[in-house]
């Protein structure tokens, strides 16, 4: 455990990569491999289900160290993480375990679930006696499942290929569904991350994705395409589906099904377990899944909005009537793996051709062909990029003829770019302000937006609430904002601040959709700050009744 | 009576007739300390301890109507007597003692109680009603000892040293800057300064002082080997500016009360944060009010409603006063001063 915060200090200690990697791999060579094993499982972003309620962690901090319960959240208001408050509350222990990581984790930690609030008022308290401050930390940190430390896996992925001696493309592919909830971390699996390169590799991998490759953002205009990218024949493209990226895996006469955070979601899906017996054996598929729910008409879109989908995944059970309600597919649009073979390294073009053959050779109801798109010239894609709204999908994607399927948001081995309609946007006056976490602990750096309803100049206009966001400002910005919710709070409701509305943002966001759970009736998806509009004045913000129009 | 009350100008004692750290100018002003909202320009009169003069001067001008006071001595003004206490926060920084009819207050501007080798240590003064700060006024706020945190930059320095990097500590100019000089270990490598930190460690000097040799950071040339086995001390304003550039590859801290929130650290975005500060901890804040054995207790910038709450809580007779002291509220967003 020691060992373990003691390479949390030093990764936080730093904001160089290379000093990172050094201490990442000098822990590595050190730790033994249980440990390491669940090492590599937090530092690459894996995380139990909590713990602990956040009730009882309460509870127990106020305890101990003897605050009344409103300094407590004060304090927590301040520090902006459950975890680092109580670590910084809790009176010093002089002892120090000796104890590893995984012995930790498996003995001391994990058993605490499902505990009854009594045991664990008895349990935690012991455990803690036992850590020294940052060890404490790093202990809450993994009971409420909110460690992070600035690693990237791809970080992760380097320094063990350097100690391993292996190539780190070898290592992310091994690594891929390390941190899934139904994996495990042992010292056997931590030994095979780092084992040399075996004949039986491939043989061996089970039901395993590869790695995600990932898009980056075309931002420029479109006029400059042309001497930046090429002309549009070097380029396979597509829409852009706004919904779960997943790889389908049929293997040895079985379906997995992995999301892009590497989760096995096999279970989410019943609609497309079909293509167990559809499929043939030794076939990765890359795709989108999406509800479809094909109308009648001509001009019906068949694809639904992303909430509909996210309303599915939010629900434990999935009945009958849901799954008639919301049925999904699985837009195809790669092909990874085909008779067993890696096609990765094969040109996108090669996938392509391949992947057409497979959707027309196999049945695959569920299965849809990801349409390629085709213009004469940039500005004729752009006129056809217009209607990505009104077909539900957020622009195009730009995949070149040439390109391998690299690893991750790589450029190496070929690209792809995602070139996405400009967000929806409206200007929205601040009403309410919240303090942050992380790096935003302490500033009112949170903020709800309202927009006008109610006729000009009449009694009854006044500003509805409709969207939250938090993302978008520089600090000295942030600073700035920070300085005028403190001088404008009317009142304090909790952690939170009503205002003088004095501030005036431009609003993006992606999505639009009724909502019965907000007092404005609407719901954006990831709505932030686009600019802050310092030459608008309150009055001059928009109405409800343009988010309205945005409906359709 | 009130011996204090919060005027437009600043704290002001109407049986005196003067203004404690008043913010806009007046006639008379009487300043705990040198730092930069409390002290400022334009008064018609100063009156401060005698171990402050020389910061005093050096920052408001050589020429201001400046009146000293021996810590402890007092003096008479309109019935009024005065007297100025060692307040422990940085050189020449004092509390001031009010006595009228039999009342007793003490506003003690900025303090820290944790006694540091650059200052007269704190020393707690019985009143009825004691003014206080609260700049770190929650719980999470706990200094560990300082002998732990120069240790700790003491190793950090050492450690880039081995590396062949500089060592740059961000830290404010007056008072941290020679807190830090006073407890480094200059063993390991010359001492830079930038050229807001020299006039004040020439201050310090003068009165008495101890103080490491430091060098002015501009009189090395960039790419200068020595630069590599540096540490050098810089205002926080400096950071990113291409004074920096000279240094070429180095490890960049923090040092400030602040840096005990892994947040307001990484903000800052430098390699280390050391937890240092010249303000009373939670339980220095505590302790220094509880020592006064005052009653009533008038809170000052910081975090004015919550330390007002728990000491209502714990029987006393607590209210907060608005000031243009540090900033208002939490004031972690300023950063500044601590």
């Amino acid at each position: 455990m020691k060992a373990f915060a003691e390479l949390y200090l030093r990764l936080d200690a730093t904001t160089s990569s290379n000093a990172k990697l050094l201490a990442l791999r000098e822990y590595f060579a050190q730790a033994p491999a249980q440990d390491a094993a669940w090492a590599v499982y937090f530092l690459a972003g894996g995380r139990p289900r909590q713990l602990v309620p956040t009730r009882v962690l309460r509870e127990l901090a106020t305890q101990l160290s003897g605050l009344p319960e409103w300094l407590f959240e004060e304090s927590y208001q301040a520090v902006g993480d459950m975890a680092e408050t109580i670590s910084l509350l809790l009176p010093e222990s002089e002892h120090a375990t000796d104890e590893g990581l995984a012995h930790w984790v498996e003995q001391y930690l994990l058993p605490l679930r499902g505990q009854t609030p009594e045991a664990l008022h008895e349990r935690l308290p012991q455990l803690w006696a036992q850590l020294d401050r940052p060890s404490l930390m790093l202990c809450l940190k993994l009971i409420t499942g909110s460690f992070r430390v600035g690693v990237s896996k791809l970080l992760v992925t380097r320094a063990l290929a350097q100690l391993a001696e292996l190539d780190a493309k070898r290592v992310a592919q091994r690594l891929v569904g390390y941190t899934d909830l139904s994996h495990r971390p042992s010292a056997a699996s931590y030994l095979k991350l780092i084992a040399a390169e075996s004949e039986q590799e491939h043989q061996e991998r089970g039901g395993q994705p590869y790695p995600f490759f990932l898009a980056h953002a075309l931002q420029a205009p479109s006029e400059e395409f042309q001497t930046l990218i090429g002309a549009p024949s070097q380029w396979q493209i597509e829409w852009k589906w706004d919904g779960i990226r997943a790889q389908v895996v049929k293997r040895d006469g079985q379906l997995w099904i992995w999301s892009r955070g590497e989760e096995l979601i096999t279970e989410r899906f019943p609609e497309l377990h079909s293509l167990t017996e559809t499929l043939p054996d030794g076939v990765v598929l890359d795709g989108e899944i999406l509800v479809w729910k094909p109308g009648n008409g001509a001009d019906d879109v068949a694809v639904q909005p992303f909430a509909l989908l996210q309303q599915r995944l939010g629900r434990k059970t999935l009945g009958k009537k849901l799954l008639a309600d919301a049925p999904v597919v699985l837009q195809a649009y790669d092909l990874l793996e085909w008779q067993g073979e890696d096609w990765r390294s094969r040109p996108q073009h090669e996938r392509r051709r391949q992947l057409e053959q497979l959707t027309e050779q196999y049945p695959l109801a569920p299965v849809l062909l990801s349409p390629l798109l085709h213009g004469q010239d940039w500005a004729d894609l752009e006129r056809q990029r217009e209607a990505s709204r009104s077909l539900g999908v957020e622009g195009m994607m730009l995949k070149h003829r040439e390109a391998l399927y690299g690893v991750g948001r790589t450029k190496d081995m070929g690209v792809w770019w995602k070139w996405k309609v400009d967000p929806f946007s409206v200007d929205a006056v601040l009403i309410y302000a919240q303090r942050g976490h992380g790096r935003r602990a302490s500033l009112y750096s949170d903020y709800t937006f309202a927009v006008w309803d109610g006729p000009p100049g009449t009694a009854q206009r006044t500003l509805v609430p409709f969207a939250k966001a938090y993302s978008g400002l520089s600090d000295e910005e942030m600073r700035k904002v920070d300085a005028i919710v403190r001088k404008t709070t009317v009142e304090t409701f909790g952690p939170v601040r009503s205002v003088t509305p004095t501030l005036v943002f431009e609003l993006g966001f992606e999505g639009i959709a009724l909502s019965k759970r907000h007092k404005s009736g609407i719901a954006v998806r990831f709505p932030r700050m686009l600019r802050w509009r310092q030459d608008k004045t309150v009055e001059q913000a928009d109405d409800l009744a343009i988010l309205q129009g945005l409906l359709g | 009576m009130d011996l204090v009350i919060a005027r437009p100008e600043g704290l002001y004692c109407p049986p005196g007739t003067f203004y404690i750290d008043p913010w806009r100018p007046v006639a008379r002003a009487v300043i705990t300390h040198g730092h930069g909202d409390h002290s400022r320009p334009g008064n018609g009169h100063y009156l401060t301890a005698a171990p402050g003069a020389g910061v005093l001067r050096s920052r408001l001008g050589q020429d201001i109507n400046l009146q000293t006071l021996p810590y402890g001595e007092r003096l008479v003004h309109h019935g009024v007597t005065l007297s100025l206490h060692p307040a422990g926060h940085v050189l020449g920084s004092a509390q001031v003692r009010l006595e009228y009819q039999g009342e007793v207050w003490v506003a003690s501007g900025d303090y820290k109680v944790e006694p540091d080798g650059t200052c007269a240590p704190f020393e707690p003064v019985r009143c009825h009603t004691f003014i206080t700060e609260s700049t770190f006024g929650l719980p999470i706020y706990r200094w560990p000892s300082q002998a732990e945190i120069f240790a700790q930059i003491n190793d950090w320095w050492r450690g880039n040293v081995a590396q062949g990097k500089a060592s740059v500590l961000f830290c404010y100019a007056f008072g941290k800057a020679q807190r830090i000089l006073h407890g480094l270990d200059p063993s390991i490598g010359p001492i830079l300064v930038h050229g807001a930190v020299e006039p004040l460690n020439r201050v310090y000097r003068e009165a008495g002082i101890a103080l490491p040799d430091t060098h002015y950071a501009g009189d090395f040339a960039r790419n200068d080997p020595l630069l590599r086995q540096a540490l050098i001390m810089a205002p926080p304003s400096a950071g990113g500016s291409s004074w920096m550039r000279r240094f070429g590859d180095y490890s960049d801290a923090f040092a400030s009360g602040w840096m005990r929130l892994r947040g307001t650290r990484r903000r800052r975005g430098v390699d280390r944060g050391f937890v240092l500060s010249d303000h009373a901890d939670w339980p220095g804040l505590l302790w220094a009010i509880e020592q006064t054995g005052a009653e009533r207790v008038m809170v000052t910038h910081g975090s004015v409603n919550v330390l007002v709450r728990y000491l209502c809580e714990i029987g006393l007779d607590a209210r907060g006063f608005v000031t243009e002291y540090g900033d208002e509220d939490d004031s972690a967003s300023a950063e500044g001063q601590p």
